[in-house]
């Protein structure tokens, strides 16, 4: 297997490839090289925007090789949280490295006028993108697919408007339909003049023993399809925990005024695919097809004339872009996601930015002076769309003070109780109780992927788990996800990766691990992480909890400070911090 | 090399030789895109042909290519070969490395190919493709690909020689 890092240096226009096995060997691949590239390349203190602040892209040892390893993890410095950026895309990107042949890809420096970068193999173009810039992420897209070769094998990822803007939770668009969504990784291309990454490659990877291989491979591919451990990615997909989340009263409306929505069936997973969805795709390697697309078509004029626009959808964007801004048609919630897309926005960031917005500018903390007359309120579709492309081009400072996120709009206009981030980046969609507040708050990434707070709450609330027990599930995760994304794999298949599959996949492709060393590994990534963060300021101790947590009840009824802190304490001293 | 008495390889019906007919009619198996449409780009079929046959994880190994037409909010294609009766392939192979077995199956005997690439030219649906040492990668039609379609994309029918 190809152990390669690559290297691109945007201001001397130039790049080299490096052989580092003996990094891929200590720290696996994904986001364990990942954070230790960053801790090489990104000096303490470091803007996040300057022209020192590194982009890294990293895949691992299974990607390419086994079913459902289907993402590329990207390490930076996020502009929006100030500390640990870390995303993650599935699509193309994984396969594209893999058989371009570099396991990882570090972006240094800035280029003089808008570039792109065009990688085919060991051959590296920086390449001028000024006609493109300003372009949407969708047309961008379909620029470069005329322009580069490689059909089939290559993706394509770019930034919008957003990016080039330096909105601070700008996304990169993968491909079609997948992102690197969160913590603003946009804003850091913009600030470098990099519009976009083409890749492809034509490199095969051999493994010691084809026979096993295909063994191994038979097994997982098995397990993927044809028993239940993916079922719930199959059918309506994600957005089935809709009508769920809001029977469990966990699903976060108006800004988190309330944790159930009336309207919520019209905006359910079945709703959606009932009558939108016209298609499923899939990432490259992964025979689920989770990717569920629906046509959005609206009329344009009385004569029978139509829009059609394709656009695909999950649980997240109709929490963030539905009953957290009031929505109430899947029409509407199509258009916003729709317009984030084209923007290049990350739809969960957008929408919690625009439900504080809303709530402010109904208690009068901002007023038609600063939205330029726009209304903001809840399920006025049309506004949110002009605010979002207003976000991603600021006419004035409120939308720009908007573009840097909700912690920051909140200390400058108010309303701090229910401007919904933890450790700085905008929550999820869920409201199920304790875990998932502290698994957002401690987890490196600030995302409800890093462990799976929710899903622990919804286990207490069946088990009556107590706050330790709880708190040793997030640990438990936080570290088992580390390995899991050092693989890359989806975390939609985490079922069946278990930690014997793990063993004997890694064996398959020549990389021999026990469960033991497996363990090790994830705590050494969890710590290397925090090292990062907390030279970067972070403390979860002084981190701020909005009010309204505590206001609205949650799946387990609700939420104390007191439980908060007790857990907290807890994480805290079982992680060996003072 | 079998000479084709009959190159335009189309069965006539009514033309029944004097002699005999062989008792048993000669079958060959043949993929078939049964349901490009249904087709979700999960790339499992290319993934499945370069795993089974050059026991290597590869895109560029692989008989069967997904391609997109337009990015993948466009459709897919699914381009592979189809077992032409008359194969151009075999036609344009200078060097007797392609070989159209009686049964209809091509066979590709790796040790004879000079590498020239006019197989790949001559296949207006291109699926033929320089695999590792610039040798074609040939489908065999053995259904290895079947077998990792999750959406019955693909099927391998029975066809009469």
């Amino acid at each position: 297997m190809l152990r390669k890092v690559l290297y691109i240096d945007l201001s001397r226009e130039e790049s080299f490839a490096e052989e580092r096995q003996k990094l891929f060997d200590e720290w696996m691949g994904g986001t364990g090289v990942g954070i230790k590239l960053l801790m090489e390349e990104c000096k303490p203190g470091t803007d996040s925007l300057s022209p020192e602040a590194p982009i890294i892209f990293c895949i691992g040892p299974l990607n390419g090789m086994f079913p459902v390893a289907t993402k590329a993890v990207a390490m930076f410095k996020s502009p929006l949280t100030g500390e640990l950026g870390e995303s993650y895309a599935g699509g193309r990107f994984h396969l594209a490295m893999r058989f371009a042949g570099h396991e990882a890809i570090v972006i240094r420096g800035r280029a003089e006028r808008p570039c792109y970068i065009s990688i085919n193999d060991a051959d590296v173009k920086i390449k001028d993108a000024a006609s493109i810039w300003g372009v949407d992420a969708q047309t961008t897209g379909m620029i470069l697919r005329e322009h580069e070769t490689g059909v089939g094998r290559r993706s394509i990822i770019r930034i919008g408007p957003a990016g080039e803007s330096l909105v601070r939770y700008a996304g990169v668009v993968v491909d079609t339909y997948r992102h690197f969504g969160r913590l603003g990784l946009g804003a850091t291309f913009g600030s470098k003049n990099l519009k976009a990454i083409v890749i492809s490659g034509t490199e095969h990877v051999e493994v010691p023993d084809p026979k096993k291989y295909r063994e191994v491979y038979n097994k997982l591919y098995q397990a993927t399809v044809q028993t239940d451990a993916m079922e719930k990615y199959h059918d309506i997909g994600t957005s089935v925990n809709i009508s769920v989340l809001n029977w469990l009263k966990g699903l976060p409306t108006k800004n988190f005024q309330s944790s159930s929505f009336p309207e919520a069936e019209k905006i359910s997973g079945e709703m959606f695919a009932d009558n939108y969805l016209f298609r499923r795709l899939s990432c490259a390697g992964c025979p689920i097809g989770c990717v569920h697309i629906a046509a959005l078509k609206s009329p344009f004029s009385p004569h029978h004339e139509f829009e059609v626009r394709k656009v695909s959808y999950d649980y997240e964007p109709i929490y963030s872009l539905g009953s957290n801004l009031g929505v109430t048609s899947a029409e509407g919630v199509l258009r916003l996601i729709d317009a984030c897309e084209r923007l290049g926005l990350d739809v969960m960031s957008a929408g919690v930015v625009l439900s504080w917005a809303t709530e402010a500018y109904e208690r009068d903390l901002i007023t038609p002076q600063e939205t330029l007359g726009l209304p903001l309120q809840w399920n006025n579709v049309d506004s949110f769309v002009k605010a979002l492309e207003n976000i991603a081009r600021p006419p004035n400072e409120f939308y720009s003070d908007l573009g840097r996120g909700v912690d920051f709009a909140s200390a400058k206009y108010g309303g701090q109780e229910f401007a919904m981030a933890l450790g700085g980046n905008e929550v999820s969609g869920y409201h199920t109780g304790p875990a998932s507040i502290i698994g957002q708050l401690v987890g490196v990434r600030h995302s409800h992927l890093d462990n799976a707070g929710y899903s622990i709450d919804q286990k207490a609330a069946k088990k009556q788990l107590d706050a330790e027990k709880m708190v040793d599930e997030i640990i438990k995760e936080d570290n088992f996800r580390g390995v899991f994304n050092s693989l890359v794999g989806c975390l939609f298949a985490r079922n069946v990766y278990t930690e014997d599959n793990i063993v004997e996949a890694l064996a398959a492709v020549g990389i021999n691990k026990t469960k033991e060393e497996l363990k090790d590994l994830g705590r050494k990534i969890f710590d290397e992480k925090y090292k990062f963060k907390v030279r970067e300021g972070f403390d979860p101790a002084r981190a701020r909890i909005p009010q309204r947590f505590y206001e609205t009840i949650s799946t387990m009824g609700k939420v104390t400070p007191e439980i908060v802190e007790e857990m907290l304490r807890i994480y805290r001293k079982k992680r060996g911090w003072s | 090399m079998e000479i084709q008495e009959n190159v335009t390889g189309r069965k006539d019906a009514d033309a029944k030789p004097a002699v005999a007919a062989p008792t048993k009619p000669k079958k060959r198996r043949r993929l078939k895109v049964a349901h490009p449409e249904r087709c979700i780009g999960c790339l499992g079929c290319m993934f499945a042909c370069s795993r089974i046959r050059q026991g290597t994880a590869s895109l560029q190994d692989s008989a069967i290519k997904i391609q997109t037409r337009g990015g993948i909010e466009g459709d897919f294609v699914v381009v592979v070969c189809r077992g032409c009766e008359n194969p151009p392939c075999v036609r344009a192979c200078q060097s007797g490395a392609l070989e159209r077995k009686p049964d209809g199956r091509v066979v590709f005997h790796e040790e004879l190919c000079s590498g020239c690439k006019k197989c790949e030219e001559a296949c207006l649906i291109g699926a033929i493709s320089s695999g590792k040492e610039g040798k074609p990668i040939k489908c065999i039609h053995c259904g290895a690909c079947v077998a990792f379609c999750p959406h019955g994309v693909l099927e391998l029918e029975e066809v009469t020689a």
